[in-house]
């Protein structure tokens, strides 16, 4: 908390020196005195639920019997198994991302550009896998790319614990940020623009690539470092389809703390993938930032059309079909043994759910829905709230350098692992005041962190296109800042806000990592409920497991397509 | 919100409200939480892994009897929750710690989780389960063997006898059969290890492990995957298309795939190889900085007890370590304990663990 104060006072002063004239200080530092307020609650937020907890955790590992052990910092680096992690960590993000954009970025063109029935769902579909936690699909991937699955019956390939199960299956969780970042963007540049070029003489290539790539490398460039920070941090794919024999820092993270209690190793590592995301999230905030170069941006509707011609036709097409294949099938392979009874496809298993004879939950693994939902809807509210807060003041524009840091900082609840803040809670969160570990609010305060980046990454763009005269005008004729907030901000961003907090909503009922080390046995969530089903033997628990899945998948879904409802004329980053 | 509000500095304030809001939803939400744990000697709070399980009627029964409102608290997998309960045993999240296994059990002990109790029932208390006898730090509630199953259907449809020993499992004739768990991040992968390493010594154990992977063993990280994705014999296993018919798991789950079936068949689809089994032993006990310790003895008592002891069976999968506690039909018919396991004291255990897992890791995974 103290740093976080320092910060804004030295953001304060920062202004205050830039001011000129004697008025612009008074003006200034009223605004500072805003902007603080509005910071006051993500800051505490942050400082409260995110940085103390790991800092202790980290602090606990380093510092033994009154010394602290650096030295410990070079022996495991030193370590020629760990020096293989980070390496492998290292390419298979690349490989990854870069995999992921060769295969997402034609279908980011085609829902950008083309008109074609069905576009809304198939939208909401593909961001499916994104939110859905990956003990639930990556054993569904596995069905698709493991033995017996689609590829070894067509040719009798099986990528199973190979290193192409990992990369495929990073495609398929992150196929959505390369669609929604980028298409969302590509959508709403002026297609007049590349013509202008082309009737003056421009080939087709060089016209896409002087008028529409620069306009659109920040984008890509934006999708392509989220895709890395979530690809470097993987976990549960790496796990479960890559074998033991692939581990990324994420996986060696958790074996150091949750098996082999080597709490010191972990601190490293834990430094190390911070330092790591640090240096995504700075370059990240960097592209963002040239991002806001004023594009002449026009309503998406108007720019999309059906395809014309065989190459278009074929361009659709090919982009369906790797949808289909990569990122439909799994699922419908869930679906498919959701139903698969052992006498024919029934609903036996569904029908299972509504009954309380194990002793596992105490309740019906249906009660699991409920439990989510309102876990979920309170995780939304925090992470609205703070979320929104923090975008509003970030948005300000005598934001200094600090306070826009403070944007990037928002986001790295995105690349410290669960078992991190898991153990972290625990032993930070454990005196009154504050001795959150079996309170019911943990859950919704550990899935707000995730949401968090959500919200701010949705409202910024939207906040920053917001004509800053517009709100000068309405304080000119006298509004309170508050009043210009409601009348000139709020009307504008109301959509975005509520696509914010369906994101955030739909993040939360995912969420796995965080929730499993918290969630109670009497109220577990859907993905908590799922994977303990998949922990016991017997036909019953797996179908059931499989039934909630499909349940869980379908609550995300509507809560997407309600999302896809509302989207803005200027989306987000997601 | 107000709509009609146009003073100055009233976004400010707003905020204010706001922030000192959210502190305070907070702090009751703490206040509520210590209700739970400190204050009412009435509550009292058991700490376990995922696997816990009871009937409900059971342990409302206790709760009835005693007096004490039961509160627990899942904490991850057994590793994990075992973890978690060391950082925190200065201000224990609850009483009672159940579930840290005979392969974890000296961490346990060295990091004094444990204060001294000695159940009422201790004499009733099979005597091949009995540990720390002088101290009472723990008391043994359960017992269950790791074994390799297999999958009936197969080895009968390939004219096949299964393999019934250690030995059986480097023979040609079951090469590329097996699937086993990572022994760094799965207790029964760890499980095996140890059977393995009892059964050919200190030294034999890694010529043992060069045969088997020479004989085609795969390595998958967890027991899910294992089980549900590789194994042929189990549900999970058949629908995915499964082509390893042997699968190292319990001996308590072909049972489990006679209980978790939609008509009950009349014989379990998995049969255990009886020559395969290492012995896990879970232990309970109170811990020592636990707030309510009458009510976490008498939980302690009731675990032992023999309601209990019955109970857990067809909840946890395992058996029970009471002398004469009954174990139900389906157990004994098709999932009967191992005659002769392979075990290993704790104490031995906790010195090769660590040094094992990593030769085990070099020697099979790369």
């Amino acid at each position: 908390m103290d740093i976080a104060r320092t910060e804004v006072a030295e953001a304060a002063a920062e202004e205050a020196a830039e001011a000129s004239g004697a008025a612009g200080v008074a003006a200034r530092g009223r605004g500072a005195a805003l902007r603080g307020a509005l910071l006051a609650l993500p800051v505490v937020f942050f400082a409260l639920f995110f940085a103390y907890p790991v800092a202790a955790i980290v602090a606990r590992g380093l510092h033994v019997d009154g010394d602290w052990r650096l030295g410990q910092v070079g022996d495991v680096l030193g370590d020629s198994g760990i020096r293989h992690v980070l390496w492998f960590t290292f390419w298979q993000a690349l490989a990854s991302t870069a995999l992921t954009l060769l295969i997402a970025l034609p279908g980011a063109y085609v829902f950008a550009r083309f008109d074609f029935r069905g576009k809304q769902i198939l939208r909401a579909v593909v961001t499916v896998p994104f939110v859905l936690p990956t003990v639930v699909v990556g054993t569904a991937f596995l069905a698709v790319v493991g033995r017996g699955g689609l590829l070894d019956e067509l040719w009798g390939v099986r990528l199973d614990t190979t290193v192409w199960a990992i990369l495929l299956a990073h495609v398929f969780f992150n196929y959505a940020v390369v669609v929604r970042t980028v298409g969302g963007l590509w959508a709403q540049l002026d297609p007049r623009q590349e013509e202008a070029a082309r009737v003056l003489g421009a080939s087709r290539f060089a016209a896409w690539r002087q008028v529409t790539l620069p306009a659109l490398a920040p984008a890509v460039a934006a999708a392509a470092l989220m895709v890395f920070l979530f690809t470097f941090t993987s976990f549960g794919v790496v796990q479960i389809l890559g074998g033991p024999t692939f581990a990324t820092l994420e996986v060696e993270i958790y074996r150091q703390t949750s098996e082999i209690f080597d709490l010191g190793t972990a601190a490293v590592l834990t430094i190390v993938q911070f330092v790591a995301v640090g240096i995504v999230l700075a370059v990240h905030a960097r592209t963002v930032r040239r991002r806001e170069s004023a594009l002449r941006l026009v309503a998406p509707e108007t720019t999309a059309r059906r395809p014309r011609g065989r190459g278009q036709r074929a361009l659709l097409g090919g982009v369906l079909v790797s949808i289909a294949v990569l990122l439909v099938l799994p699922l419908a392979v869930l679906v498919q043994r959701s139903f698969a009874t052992p006498g024919g496809a029934g609903l036996g298993y569904y029908r299972a759910l509504t009954r309380d004879d194990s002793g596992m939950f105490l309740v019906a693994p249906i009660a699991a829905i409920g439990n989510s939902l309102q876990y979920a809807v309170a995780a939304t509210g925090i992470a609205v709230l703070v979320g929104s807060l923090a975008a509003v003041a970030l948005t300000r524009r005598d934001a200094g350098r600090i306070v826009r840091g403070f944007d990037a900082l928002l986001m790295l609840p995105l690349g410290v692992s669960a078992v991190t803040v898991g153990f972290g809670f625990l032993i930070a969160l454990d005196e009154p005041p504050l001795d959150l570990r079996s309170s019911w609010i943990l859950v919704p305060l550990a899935q707000a962190l995730v949401g968090v980046p959500f919200v701010v990454r949705t409202m910024l763009p939207v906040l920053r296109a917001v004509d800053g005269r517009l709100r000068e005008a309405a304080a000119v004729l006298g509004a309170s800042p508050w009043r210009v907030w409601r009348e000139v901000d709020l009307p504008m961003v109301r959509r975005a806000l509520l696509v914010a907090a369906g994101f955030a909503f739909a993040v939360s009922l995912g969420e796995f990592g965080a929730t499993v080390f918290i969630a109670r046995p009497d109220n577990p969530t859907l993905p908590v409920a799922v994977a303990r089903l998949l922990g016991r033997p017997g036909d019953l628990n797996y179908g059931q497991a499989m039934a909630l899945s499909t349940i869980l998948m379908v609550v995300c879904a509507v809560a997407l397509l309600v999302l896809e409802r509302l989207r803005t004329d200027r989306t987000g980053e997601f | 919100m107000s709509t009609t509000s146009t003073k100055k500095s009233s976004a400010a304030k707003k905020l204010l409200v706001l922030a000192v809001g959210l502190g305070i939803v907070t702090l009751s939400a703490c206040g509520s939480s210590d209700e739970g744990t400190s204050s009412g000697s009435k509550t009292v709070t058991l700490v376990s892994h995922d696997s816990w399980a009871v009937s409900k009627s059971v342990l409302a029964a206790f709760e009835k009897q005693s007096g004490y409102t039961v509160k627990v608290l899942k904490d991850g997998d057994a590793g994990q929750a075992v973890n978690k309960a060391i950082l925190t045993k200065d201000n224990p999240q609850g009483d009672v710690f159940f579930g840290v296994d005979n392969t974890l059990l000296s961490r346990a002990l060295d990091n004094g989780l444990f204060q001294s109790y000695e159940v009422k029932d201790a004499a009733a208390i099979l005597p091949a389960y009995r540990t720390d006898d002088d101290k009472h730090r723990v008391t043994p509630i359960d017992t269950g063997d790791i074994c390799v199953n297999y999958d009936k259907a197969w080895f009968s449809e390939h004219k096949l006898t299964p393999p019934e020993s250690f030995d059986d499992l480097i023979k040609p004739a079951y090469k590329d059969l097996l699937v086993t768990e990572n022994a760094s991040t799965s207790s029964p992968g760890l499980g095996f290890l140890l059977g393995s390493a009892a059964e050919y010594g200190d030294d034999g154990w890694q010529d043992y492990w060069t045969k088997l992977k020479a004989n085609g063993v795969k390595v998958v990280d967890g027991w899910e995957q294992a089980y549900n994705e590789e194994f042929s014999g189990s549900a999970g296993g058949k629908k995915a298309k499964a082509d390893r018919p042997l699968v190292v798991s319990y001996a308590s789950s072909p049972p489990a795939e006679v209980i978790f079936a939609d008509p009950k068949p009349t014989t379990a689809p998995t049969g255990v190889a009886t020559g395969t089994c290492f012995r896990q032993i879970e232990y309970a006990g109170l811990l020592s900085n636990a707030r309510n310790s009458e009510g976490g003895k008498a939980l302690l008592d009731f675990l032992v007890g023999k309601t209990f002891q019955e109970d857990m069976p067809l909840n946890m999968f395992v058996y029970p370590v009471r002398e004469g506690a009954e174990v139900p039909a389906e157990f004994t018919e098709f999932g009967p304990q191992a005659k002769d396991p392979e075990t290993m004291e704790p104490a031995k255990i906790a010195e090769h663990r660590d040094q094992w897992v990593k030769s085990w890791t070099s020697l099979v995974l790369k």
